[in-house]
């Protein structure tokens, strides 16, 4: 039952990611378009540091990066498990990858976590 | 009443994923759904640990940018844009079979027997065709970029 659940959190993790990365893909390779709504204020590349600091700065995309980074470390996280698990590893095994991607995944979001709120206050 | 599940080895492992034998269509979608799904989260890892440096101020972002300014990375974003078009379309495709939207309808087995594969087939292929599409755009981005 418990595994039912994690699967059905990682099928609406990709669902929330297709939107989601889909909307940074747009934004970083769309810059002619984003750039009219705002999102690349200083026009040229979307990568440019003013642009850059500009995105930072705005709440809902500190919000958006956040979700993203989430949804998408436990989707691919838990994806990388189902792999591994059909493998055909023993219990004990399965626990350490278990405990292993947790801890990866965590250092990863924190990281990733702190970067966007620091980066909002540049 | 107590039930248990019978585990038999995964004898084929890795390998399993291409040289099993003649699998259909789908089975390889599972593979190529496993590689980019693979190929996506290598990069996302890396990703995070670049993009992370913006909040260390300019020169380590513009020092960051430098390094993945090769042409080889240019590649390996389109790459990552391919393996996110393919498996993200596809994962719409296996939701949509999970929820029992794309196996059709149950009927009485009447010779001569349908199966759900000739509703997954035409969706498999409709999938694919809008991949296509979407690579084809994305590849004319990735082109005008790079010249």
């Amino acid at each position: 039952m418990r595994e039912t659940k994690y699967w059905i959190w990682h099928l609406a993790a990709g669902v929330l990611i297709l939107f989601l990365l889909g909307l940074h893909m747009a934004i970083m390779h769309l810059d002619s378009l984003f750039g009219a709504w705002g999102l690349n204020p200083s026009g040229g590349e979307a990568i440019a540091w003013n642009n850059v600091v500009a995105r930072s700065r705005m709440a809902a995309m500190i919000v958006v990066y956040i979700a993203l980074l989430g949804a998408a470390l436990y989707h691919g996280f838990y994806g990388l498990r189902t792999i591994v698990f059909e493998l055909g590893i023993g219990p004990a095994l399965q626990k350490a990858v278990t405990v292993g991607l947790w801890t990866a995944g965590l250092c990863l979001f924190v990281l990733g976590a702190i970067a966007a709120i620091a980066a909002g206050r540049l | 009443m107590a039930s248990s599940t019978k585990h038999y080895p995964n004898r084929l492992g890795i390998v399993g994923w291409l040289l099993g034998g003649r699998w259909g269509l789908e089975r390889y979608m599972y593979t190529l759904h496993r590689v980019t799904g693979l190929g996506i989260l290598f990069y996302f890892v890396l990703h995070i640990l670049v993009t992370s440096t913006r909040a260390l101020g300019a020169e380590w972002w513009e020092g960051a940018m430098v390094r993945v300014g090769h042409p080889i990375f240019k590649i390996g974003e389109f790459l990552v844009f391919a393996a996110f078009v393919i498996h993200g379309l596809n994962g719409i495709r296996l939701i949509a079979i999970e929820l029992g939207w794309a196996v059709g309808k149950a009927e009485e087995p009447v010779y001569p027997y349908r199966s759900s594969l000739h509703v997954q087939r035409p969706v498999l292929i409709g999938v694919m065709i809008v991949a296509a599409v979407f690579l084809a755009l994305g590849g004319w981005d990735f082109l005008q970029v790079t010249h």
